[in-house]
């Protein structure tokens, strides 16, 4: 069974404690449509477990496949340097059905972030070793696609329904 | 079936069709580690499929200098459609004539259902078979073993 390599840390990007007796780990690509999906069944997980449970998101963008995954995953993470990580996080998935160009400029300026900062970031590609390191260490683990789950560190190689996902933490829970 | 061919093993060599005019010799590779991937079947879902992975990875295998060949029962035509689909940058080879042959040389041919397993072979610069490994077929193996093997040959 695949195991997370890299283990969850400060540099993470989490919501909830991190003393949390359950850590989900979600590697994930902001143009995947399975990570759309995934992306409400997490907020009611979190609403679901409440403070039993932490989540950290990780990147793994698939930019052959998917060609708005990294500039979106960049912008992500310059939203993350100004501490709005998850605001973006959570707007390029509610968004994610008109992902361009454009899409990240509007949600920049949304959050009241200057659009011409994430330009220049996007350009000089300063986010892009942050976005590498994610994908790097995934692979290492064993991500096999996305979305791909860590439950405190095993791959859940189930399916990420609610209730697969509610069955697969309550285990380690108990 | 015969069981998967272990570490050890000579890897089985083959000509098969990577195109509709091209073929690929897997002894023409010697002289650098190959990744040989056996794999169900073409155009299976695309986030979790394990071509469009691998593809994605093809850097991180080409730092040890690694070939990567996809290999299924799909015919050249086919193989040629999807790679231009999923925008891929390494071989897929065509076990098509006599289908499956190659499969079945390495152990991993379903006679039941027709097509091969989710497997994956490291072999060395010499053509032997350093690690291996069948993926129960709905689970896609990801690469961590395939980049443990790799770091194994360097030792």
């Amino acid at each position: 069974m695949a195991k997370l390599s890299v283990a969850v840390s400060a540099k993470d990007h989490r919501q909830g404690d991190k003393s949390a007796p359950c850590t989900l780990v979600e590697y994930g690509d902001y143009q995947c449509p399975s990570c759309g999906q995934a992306y409400p069944i997490v907020k009611r997980l979190q609403k679901h477990f409440g403070k039993r449970l932490s989540f950290v998101f990780r990147n793994f963008p698939l930019t052959q496949l998917h060609p708005y995954a990294e500039p979106a995953a960049e912008t992500a993470e310059f939203a993350g340097s100004h501490e709005k990580f998850w605001q973006m996080h959570d707007l390029l998935y509610e968004n994610q059905n008109r992902l361009d160009d454009d899409l990240l400029v509007e949600l920049t300026q949304e959050l009241q972030l200057a659009s011409a900062q994430l330009l220049k970031a996007l350009e000089t590609k300063e986010f892009e070793p942050r976005v590498r390191a994610d994908f790097s260490g995934g692979v290492r683990s064993g991500v096999n696609g996305t979305p791909t789950f860590f439950i405190n560190g095993q791959r859940h190689d189930g399916a990420y329904d609610f209730a697969s996902l509610v069955e697969a933490i309550d285990l380690v829970l108990e | 079936m015969t069981a998967i061919l272990n570490a050890g093993a000579k890897a089985p060599d083959f000509s098969l069709s990577v195109n509709p005019d091209q073929k690929l010799t897997l002894s023409e590779l010697r002289g650098k580690p190959v990744i040989l991937a056996f794999y169900p079947a073409d155009w299976s879902p695309v986030c979790g499929d394990q071509m469009a992975l691998y593809n994605e990875i093809l850097p991180e295998f080409q730092k040890y200098g690694a070939e990567l060949v996809g290999i299924s029962v799909d015919g050249a035509w086919c193989h040629a459609a999807y790679a231009k689909d999923h925008n891929l940058h390494f071989p897929l080879a065509a076990d098509f004539e006599p289908k499956g042959a190659i499969a079945r040389a390495y152990g991993v041919y379903r006679e039941k259902e027709g097509f091969c397993e989710r497997a994956l072979f490291v072999i060395d610069k010499d053509g032997v078979i350093r690690w291996s490994y069948c993926s129960p077929i709905l689970v896609n193996p990801g690469a961590d073993g395939i980049l443990q093997a790799l770091d194994e040959l360097e030792k």
